[in-house]
């Protein structure tokens, strides 16, 4: 197996013609680095992975794989490989044809291209199916398939599109797993594509929340989960509850500052925040309690809305004047040691170390 | 319930019934005709077996066949080649899906008048005195008018092509129309070229609409008696023309033993197609 390469993109924007689909993307991913691009449809993230793979032009900036500029190369002469959404396996060919393929193209002779794809079958244990179309095989059975074949062209980086999406929850949790292992045995950088937040962040090392084709913020999981940079990326990890109000005073190292309805609130003093400055706070929905004896400012009273059971824990939503959706995860013994029902009106309180400023997005 | 019973014949009586009376029974009539024996006034029911004698064991039927065969072929593969490449352009080089309708559209306009119309239409065209020959004199190309152009197998061929390259673009066109785009992708990413992409993804998964083409082109043309009536101006015969010929001096049951004779050769040709390509994904 080849080593892994770092891979960087400068400055990368893609349009199509007038519509900007990515803007201005600089994101450096070190070799070896399980990478997740998250985001919702439409954010870009899918075009960010074909332009490094070489299935889309890039309009501007470069990319970079180890020393060399792959801006404008094909994607065969990248040392990327990419696995397809729907796997795109040749349906007129069998699971060791399908696998051998790249080889096929370079000339390889059919004995030792079909020895090196039952190699490559066997390391996803896909061996046994050897002689069966790819409409023979489940799509468990089909990912893996696919995962042979762009793996036997040597990659340094592995780009999947959303490789999860078409299959059911528990082999997607399954599946994954194989995934991250197989990643760590390989030692190249896997960049995965998806709209799973839960998937990003039980796989990666590095996730970049991707939003109207820019960056929001990349980081680890747990930077992104617990310092979400912006609105739209606490809102996107969620558990998050996002409050957005105005400065009204700065005293100290703090500010106050007031919601649309009238409530004030406390947050931590940040550059940039005078009165009258916009202000957007994150406090994380199990880092809120249920009960009076909230300090000033750190905390306010609900309407319960909506109380889903999940197991450990009990959402519950509420309404407040001035915040839109608030949100509260109380232990599930917690909860039913003093029940709630829909119409309570409940105090809620969190502590000053919760609350966590956010940055305006750079989308906006 | 007896209407539950009978309601799955009921659905299947229409059917059944236009092809019995439109299909079935015609081709049994002209079995039996076949058998049946004539003289120069009459036909009288019989059972000889003197129809088919005297159609395989005369030379000048294998010189028809045999020349049919070759339209057949030299028209299967230009069509081929002309339906292939004009698909291809459509379903792979027209990005937008109005822009690849509105081709094909045009495509199919020539079919708005009849065949007739269409083959009588090149005879000025390429005539001895024709637009082509006339401006190939003018322009100092050529002395003489090209003799070949018109009632020759170069026109029987070309007409042919003309008539019949429709019916091998449309499956083809259909064909390439449900390729996966993400399969071109993926070959390219397995350092597959443009052309390595036509032979290893696009030609076996456009198989299916080339054996449906081919199909329709190799039926049309072992059956054609009109076009090379008109193109070879009376040159060339084919087994359809011959049959008209039968049927003109009132020699059905001649003309009945070669129609079933040609049946049977198309069906054989139509199953060796289908021995190479399974096409039942397509239909």
């Amino acid at each position: 197996m080849s080593k892994g390469a770092d891979i960087e993109l400068i400055e990368v924007t893609k349009r199509y013609g007038a519509a900007l689909a990515v803007e201005s993307v600089s994101l450096k991913i070190p070799a070896g680095t399980y990478c997740c691009l998250l985001g919702p449809s439409g954010c870009g993230k899918t075009t960010t992975l074909r332009m490094m793979a070489g299935h889309e032009s890039i309009t501007e900036g470069d990319i970079r794989l180890g020393p060399t500029v792959v801006t404008d190369l094909p994607p065969a002469k990248r040392g990327t490989a990419m696995m397809f959404q729907s796997y795109a396996l040749f349906p007129h060919l069998d699971t060791v044809d399908n696998v051998a393929f790249s080889l096929k193209m370079k000339g390889v002779d059919k004995a030792s291209r079909r020895a090196k794809a039952m190699e490559m079958l066997k390391l996803v244990q896909m061996d046994h199916l050897a002689e069966r179309r790819p409409a023979q095989l489940s799509g468990g059975q089909q990912q893996r398939v696919a995962l042979a074949r762009a793996l036997i062209t040597d990659p340094q980086v592995l780009l999947l599109d959303e490789p999860l999406s078409a299959l059911d929850p528990f082999l997607k949790i399954k599946v994954r797993q194989e995934l991250k292992k197989l990643q760590l045995q390989l030692g190249i950088s896997f960049i995965h594509v998806t709209h799973s937040q839960e998937e990003a962040m039980a796989l990666s090392d590095l996730v970049v929340v991707m939003n109207g084709g820019r960056i929001e913020q990349a980081g680890t999981p747990r930077e992104v989960f617990n310092r979400p940079a912006t609105a739209f990326v606490a809102r996107f990890m969620g558990d998050h509850n996002v409050i957005a109000g105005r400065v009204t005073a700065i005293g100290g190292d703090e500010v106050t500052f007031e919601v649309p309805g009238g409530a004030s609130f406390r947050a931590p003093a940040a550059p940039g925040l005078e009165p009258g400055a916009p202000v957007e706070i994150a406090v994380r929905t199990d880092r809120v309690t249920l009960g009076a004896g909230a300090m000033l400012g750190c905390g306010l009273t609900g309407l319960v809305q909506n109380i889903e059971y999940h197991g450990q824990k009990v959402q519950v939503a509420l309404a407040a004047p001035g915040v839109a959706e608030f949100a509260v995860q109380v232990p599930e013994t917690a909860f039913f040691a003093a029940p709630l029902s829909v119409g309570d009106a409940v105090p809620l309180a969190w502590t000053p170390q919760d609350v966590h400023i956010l940055k305006a997005s750079p989308a906006a | 319930m007896t209407l539950y019973r009978i309601a799955p014949y009921l659905q299947a009586a229409p059917l059944t019934l236009i092809l019995a009376a439109f299909l079935v029974l015609p081709i049994a009539t002209i079995v039996m005709v076949s058998f049946w024996d004539y003289d120069s006034i009459q036909i009288f029911p019989d059972f000889v077996f003197t129809n088919y004698e005297e159609t395989i064991t005369s030379p000048v039927t294998w010189r028809t066949y045999l020349n049919t065969l070759k339209y057949t072929v030299i028209v299967w593969a230009v069509t081929l080649l002309v339906g292939f490449w004009v698909a291809y352009y459509l379903a792979f080089h027209i990005r937008s899906a109005t822009m690849q309708m509105v081709l094909f559209l045009v495509c199919t306009i020539p079919f708005l008048t009849s065949n007739i119309i269409r083959m009588i239409s090149w005879i000025p065209f390429l005539g001895r005195n024709g637009l082509l020959n006339q401006s190939l004199m003018t322009m100092g190309l050529i002395d003489q008018p090209l003799e070949f152009l018109l009632f020759s197998d170069f026109a029987v061929v070309l007409a042919m092509v003309h008539l019949y390259t429709l019916f091998m673009v449309t499956p083809i066109f259909n064909t390439l129309m449900r390729i996966d785009r993400a399969l071109i992708e993926a070959a390219r990413d397995a350092g597959a070229n443009a052309f390595q992409i036509l032979t290893n993804v696009i030609l076996p998964l456009a198989k299916p609409g080339i054996a449906i083409g081919s199909i329709f082109v190799v039926t049309l043309v072992m059956g054609d008696f009109i076009t090379v009536r008109f193109m070879s101006g009376g040159q060339s015969a084919s087994v359809g023309l011959m049959m008209a010929n039968q049927i003109a001096l009132l020699q059905y049951p001649a003309a009945a033993a070669n129609a079933v004779i040609l049946l049977v050769l198309v069906l054989l040709l139509v199953a060796a197609i289908l021995r190479i390509v399974n096409i039942r994904k397509e239909l």
